[in-house]
């Protein structure tokens, strides 16, 4: 198991399903991400992931089958959960997974860092080059902020696209028909 | 084994002596000066164009035939899966990921499956271990085939087409002979495989298997030191092995690149750890060297499903599916006689199995490169969130860098042998 105590701005280590979680905070996450490339040999961006944590843990525990507008018998799957889920510092998380691409004992960790609405994180395409697109996706479906990104725009929707659908508050199947007041 | 080294020295910037482009690695730039010359045209190539392998939009800066320039432009086949499966309980999602990389749907679905399993800490009985192994393999081969088909046809080699999906079929016939689906099996449940496995495949597959190398033999024969097929690939779309994996690329342009690395080998998954492969590795860097690896690749999976043959038929009437009655279905002839089984069936597929709160991240060997797949789960019947990494998606942010001072006649070769499908690159 390597230390990872020395990584700058460092919050929490974390290790669940074999696999480890670095949290560090976001001011210093280029100056982390680059000591993880240096020092332990992490060369290989796999993948960068944003999550949306709105409205987590929002459903309630099981047990209270129903809402003060009574029970919803049609979506079974509201009944909630068995224990609430542990609550989350801020509505985003980053998740950059990791891999130290070597002959022997490679390694996978995912570096975490928590951002709010409107806030930014530091682009990390000079560390490495392929979170070019990565970011950019996170860019244009989760509305994540990226700071230094020499071309952020949007990658898999239009450019004049409204909104960022993965969010947990974007709504679902309620599109606007464009044009449909010019008929 | 040993050609995956820390190349880089401590504090080097990492565009040092690199072809990579500046600022924006996926963006090829034109130059000022030969801006200036007023001689640069621009070309809008694709969507649609049958060289692009779906609907990719490259915008090409071209000066007389010298590319200076390129972007390329996806999201053109953007479905939302990852929206999709937000809403849908976590046994339903598994028909999602089959479309997402629709030539490589077996992989895919096993890296879902995988994440999920992870999650709820499962294990999974032999047989459908080794069976997931097998089928994994043939659609590595069906997925190559699809590639190769294509490439050489783009080349001018359209015989080669017919030939690839000859044999393609072949594949598609034991998909259908197992799961009653000849694409998108849904095969792959949480906990195992769907059904057993039926009698009369394995003598079906080793019929196959004895008769894939013949073909690969064939198609070599046609190309491999074909004059007209070396010119189109030899030395073109340079890849050196710093930059593929500055840029994040797998599979076999990595490997193309001269890179040792395949995860069935380096962080083994499945029963690869229990099989006799080689992993093929060329160092040239161009679309020749990832031409040999297809081809190679498509060998050592045929000797693989044939190992794993020896051991499935040595499993009759094992377990094909975990016992965890919280999860996994229970037999359907359970149902006429268990009032348990039948709650147990009644709630799994109305209201779906509950996964553990927590996330988990799993890459595994696609036929294209790393397929990882990101699941985050707060503990009810729905994923929260579902990510995939797509290796076509991070394999198209390669092609700036390689189409360097090539010629535009080139690009179509050094862009189709980034073996891109576009559902993955824009799901």
């Amino acid at each position: 198991m390597t230390d990872f105590g020395a990584v700058p701005g460092l919050v929490e280590l974390i290790d669940a399903h074999g696999e480890t979680t670095i949290v560090v905070t976001r001011e210093r996450l280029a100056d982390a991400a680059a000591h993880l490339r240096e020092e332990h040999g992490f060369n290989f961006l796999s993948d960068i992931t944003a999550v949306d944590y709105l409205g987590w843990g929002d459903a309630g525990v099981s047990g209270y089958i129903g809402t003060p507008a009574g029970r919803d018998l049609n979506t079974p799957m509201t009944q909630g959960y068995q224990a609430l889920p542990q609550a989350k510092p801020k509505r985003f998380a980053m998740n950059y997974h990791l891999l130290a691409l070597r002959a022997t004992r490679p390694e996978r960790v995912r570096l975490q860092t928590w951002i709010d609405e409107g806030e930014a994180v530091a682009t990390l395409i000079g560390v490495w080059p392929t979170a070019d697109f990565h970011e950019r996706e996170a860019f244009d479906m989760m509305g994540v902020g990226i700071d230094g990104h020499p071309n952020l725009k949007r990658i898999l929707l239009d450019d004049d696209w409204d909104g960022h659908p993965l969010r947990k508050d974007y709504p679902l199947g309620g599109e606007p028909v464009r044009f449909s007041d010019a008929v | 084994m040993a050609t995956v080294t820390q190349r880089r020295r401590h504090g080097t910037p990492i565009y040092e002596h690199s072809r990579i482009p500046h600022p924006t690695p996926s963006v090829l730039t034109t130059s000022e000066e030969l801006r200036a010359t007023g001689d640069i045209m621009t070309v809008n190539f694709g969507p649609n164009h049958p060289s692009t392998h779906g609907v990719l939009r490259l915008i090409v800066d071209l000066y007389g035939e010298d590319v200076t320039g390129l972007e390329a432009v996806v999201g053109y086949l953007h479905t939302g899966f990852e929206k999709n499966m937000e809403q849908k309980t976590w046994w339903k999602c598994i028909t999602y990921p089959e479309r997402i990389d629709y030539v490589s749907f077996q992989n895919n679905e096993y890296v879902f499956v995988a994440a999920v399993e992870k999650l709820l800490e499962l294990e999974i009985p032999a047989k459908a271990t080794w069976m997931r192994t097998l089928l994994c393999e043939l659609n590595r081969i069906h997925s190559h085939l699809v590639w190769l088909g294509t490439s050489a046809l783009e080349l001018g080699a359209i015989s080669m087409f017919w030939y690839a999906f000859r044999e393609r079929d072949l594949v598609l016939d034991l998909f259908e002979l197992v799961t009653g689906e000849r694409m998108h099996t849904r095969y792959f449940q949480v906990g195992g495989l769907a059904e057993d496995i039926p009698r009369g495949f394995y003598p079906e597959a080793r019929k196959f298997c004895a008769w894939m190398p013949k073909a690969i033999d064939d198609y070599e024969t046609l190309l491999t030191r074909n004059k007209i097929w070396l010119e189109r690939t030899q030395g073109i779309g340079l890849l050196s092995a710093d930059d593929a994996i500055a840029l994040g690329q797998s599979g076999p342009v990595l490997r193309g690149s001269g890179v040792d690395w395949d995860i069935r080998k380096d962080e083994p998954y499945l029963a690869y750890h229990q099989v006799d492969f080689r992993v093929p590795v060329y160092p040239e860097g161009d679309v020749y060297a990832r031409y040999r690896v297809h081809m190679d690749e498509m060998r050592e999976s045929v000797r693989i499903v044939d190992q794993c043959l020896d051991r499935l038929e040595n499993m009759e009437g094992e377990p094909w599916i975990a016992d965890d009655r919280k999860v996994v279905l229970p037999p359907r002839e359970e149902l006429h006689t268990s009032m348990e089984s039948l709650i147990h069936h009644f709630k799994i597929v109305t209201e779906g199995f509950r996964v553990p709160e927590g996330e988990a991240y799993v890459a595994i060997e696609s036929p294209r490169g790393e397929l990882g797949c990101y699941v985050c789960s707060d503990g009810g019947p729905k994923p929260w969130r579902v990510k995939f990494r797509a290796p076509s998606f991070v394999a198209l942010q390669a092609a700036a860098t390689m189409m360097q001072g090539a010629l535009i006649a080139d690009m179509i070769a050094a862009v189709g042998s980034l073996d891109t499908v576009m559902g993955e690159v824009d799901r």
